[in-house]
């Protein structure tokens, strides 16, 4: 874990209101995984006070990319950045998807800005997975396909793909997949997620889900992030412990 | 020019005043990733328990302006974890250890006492009372002058070890709480911990955290909090250990001003978990610049 100042690469609006930043990040590039975050710093005020949690979108030697999208405060701040600009990030954080294993197709399932962590994931896959991507947004225009690959697309408005939530989507695809072994990478919004262990637990599926919470310090020092073990029985840290978690261990 | 950097909290020597507050710091392990923690004045422990606590169902925090909002719900490991597994990390730290306790009952706070007295990495007691309590009606013990006496004169009875009594912000003169920690024995009061806030979703109209209120913290309590220092410093006698939203060195020259002894980070910890260690350098380029032998000389020297 590191905190790093990062010099802004390049910073590349992918559509309405997405964002791409590159930022040269050497020792977080050298020791992030898939699935990790870093929580950044949007500003030098004290408002915003606290940092904002990211996913590492992709690594590309010694720089590090985050997708995001503008939501609030914090992020129009982020995307106001130029080239050049010093951004202090912490980073790695979180423990991340764990892909090694003997499936055949890693079957990414992404709503909204979701896709976020799956560039990376794809780079570090070994060459002998397949990947099946479905990715689920509310409309044509907010459709993110950056990085992933033999992508499927559900629209809530039906603009685009299929007219439909994701894990519906999944849910009618599956059987195309299934011949083969597979396992399931899960990010989104939470009802999402919701949803998608639901199926996954149903059907006995391997599956993985990266979830969301707010968050104050990102490394485990201040208990703000928790989510139920399944037992429930006691309280996991979505920052530490998570925020990838078997489908089976937490509820949503 | 040498500068002395150490202060005394009654008993209490530490090597210089910057102490990580309680809640803000786990049990240090975690922190420790990314600071010094040896050359800090010490840590004070999240609040222990006499059994583990599971703490509030989400959202526990909100971030409001210049401030954040927490309802952890006193989450934490017991002090019988607390002893096995957390203390011989803190051991190795060459800090010092200050131990925070929350119970629900006076008897409770003595039995974890009791407990965790016969450690010796632990080097003084940080009592909070600011958490509800079920056998006095549910109300907090901190707003109870009474109570507060009570913790405070059973704790004393029960260690020789220092007792920081830490007091809430939440009632009409903070001062007088102070008084009865020094009457009954205290050591010292730590000032403040958090004010209660809340915050609403206006769509929703629902509360943004779960447990409807939480616990106000940041750059935006650091006024209220300097007067409540001030405020005991001028009417009682006691060492005072300031607390609430310091940022930077400046933040902890003015707490020492208006009264403090020695400062505690809590919020800042999140946002900058290196700045314990940024503050300590930042005093003493103050006290060089401005010839200050003793950083201790500066408590309380207000000019009013
Ligand atoms: C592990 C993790 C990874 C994330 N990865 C990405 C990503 O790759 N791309 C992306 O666009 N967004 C991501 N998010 C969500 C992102 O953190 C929020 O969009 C961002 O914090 C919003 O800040 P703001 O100031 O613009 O919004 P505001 O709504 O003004 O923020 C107010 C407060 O709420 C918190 N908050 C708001 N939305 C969220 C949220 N969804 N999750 C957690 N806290 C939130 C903020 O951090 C801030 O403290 C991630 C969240 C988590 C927990
Ligand atoms: C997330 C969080 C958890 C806290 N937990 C405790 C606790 O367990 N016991 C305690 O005495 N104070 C606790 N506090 C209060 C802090 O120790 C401190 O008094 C308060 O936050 C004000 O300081 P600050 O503005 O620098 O954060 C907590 C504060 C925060 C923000
Ligand atoms: S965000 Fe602080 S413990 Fe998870």
């Amino acid at each position: 874990m590191y905190i790093e100042k990062a010099k802004v690469e390049s910073i590349e609006k992918i559509n309405e209101q997405t964002f791409l930043l590159k930022l040269f990040s050497p020792s977080i590039a050298s020791s992030a995984k898939p699935g990790q975050f870093c929580n950044v710093k949007v500003s030098e005020r004290t408002d915003p006070l606290l940092r904002r949690p990211f996913s590492i979108c992709n690594v590309e030697g010694e720089s590090i990319y985050f997708l995001f999208d503008i939501h609030g405060e914090g992020t129009k701040l982020l995307s106001h950045k130029k080239f050049e600009d010093e951004i202090e990030i912490l980073g790695p954080l979180g423990k991340g998807f764990v892909y090694d294993g003997s499936y055949e197709t890693a079957v990414i399932v992404a709503g909204g800005l979701g896709t976020a962590p799956f560039p990376f994931l794809i780079n570090r896959l070994s060459k002998d997975k397949k990947v099946a991507a479905f990715v689920g947004a509310r409309s044509k225009n907010l459709v993110l396909q950056h990085g992933l690959k033999n992508i499927s697309v559900a629209t809530d408005d039906g603009s685009v793909g299929f007219h439909g939530t994701v894990v519906d989507l999944l849910k009618k695809e599956i059987s195309s997949i299934a011949k083969n072994k597979f396992r399931i990478f899960g990010c989104g919004p939470n009802p999402m997620m919701k949803a998608l262990q639901k199926y996954a637990m149903e059907n006995n599926f391997d599956c993985q889900i990266s979830v969301e919470a707010a968050m104050a310090c990102g490394f485990g020092i201040c208990q703000g992030c928790p989510i139920e073990a399944s037992d429930g029985e006691s309280y996991l840290l979505v920052c530490k412990d998570g925020p990838v978690f078997d489908a089976k261990k937490v509820k949503i | 020019m040498s500068i002395d950097l150490s202060v005394n909290i009654g008993a209490l020597k530490l090597k210089n005043p910057v102490l990580l507050a309680s809640g803000t710091v786990g049990y240090g392990n975690e922190i420790a990733q990314f600071t010094d923690l040896s050359k800090l004045g010490g840590i004070v422990t999240k609040s222990l328990s006499l059994k583990p606590r599971k703490g509030n169902p989400p959202q526990r925090i909100v971030e409001t302006p210049s401030g954040m909002l927490n309802a952890i719900g006193l989450a934490n490991v017991g002090v019988e974890v607390f002893i096995k597994e957390k203390i011989p990390f803190l051991k190795e730290l060459n800090t010092t250890l200050i131990c925070n306790i929350a119970a629900s009952t006076i008897e409770e706070y003595v039995e974890c006492v009791n407990i965790l007295k016969g450690e010796e990495t632990i080097k003084a007691f940080e009592i909070n009372v600011s958490c509800p309590n079920v056998k006095e009606g549910g109300l907090e013990f901190g707003n109870d002058i009474n109570a507060v006496g009570r913790i405070t004169e059973k704790v004393r009875a029960a260690t020789n070890k220092p007792i920081i009594i830490k007091l809430s912000p939440n009632v009409s003169r903070i001062s007088d709480f102070a008084k009865t920690v020094k009457q009954n024995g205290g050591d010292a009061v730590s000032a403040i911990n958090t004010l209660v806030g809340t915050s609403f979703d206006i769509n929703t109209r629902r509360p943004k955290i779960k447990n409807v209120t939480g616990g106000l913290s940041g750059p935006a309590i650091k006024p209220i909090a300097l007067a409540k220092v001030l405020e005991i410093k001028r009417n009682v006698d006691i060492p005072i250990i300031g607390i609430g939203g310091i940022m930077n060195w400046k933040d902890a020259v003015e707490f020492m001003i208006v009264g403090a002894s020695a400062i505690q980070l809590g919020t800042v910890n999140f946002i900058n978990p290196n700045a314990g260690v940024e503050i300590l350098q930042g005093l003493e380029e103050y006290c060089r610049k401005n010839s200050i032998e003793k950083l201790s000389s500066l408590t309380g020297s207000y000019q009013i």
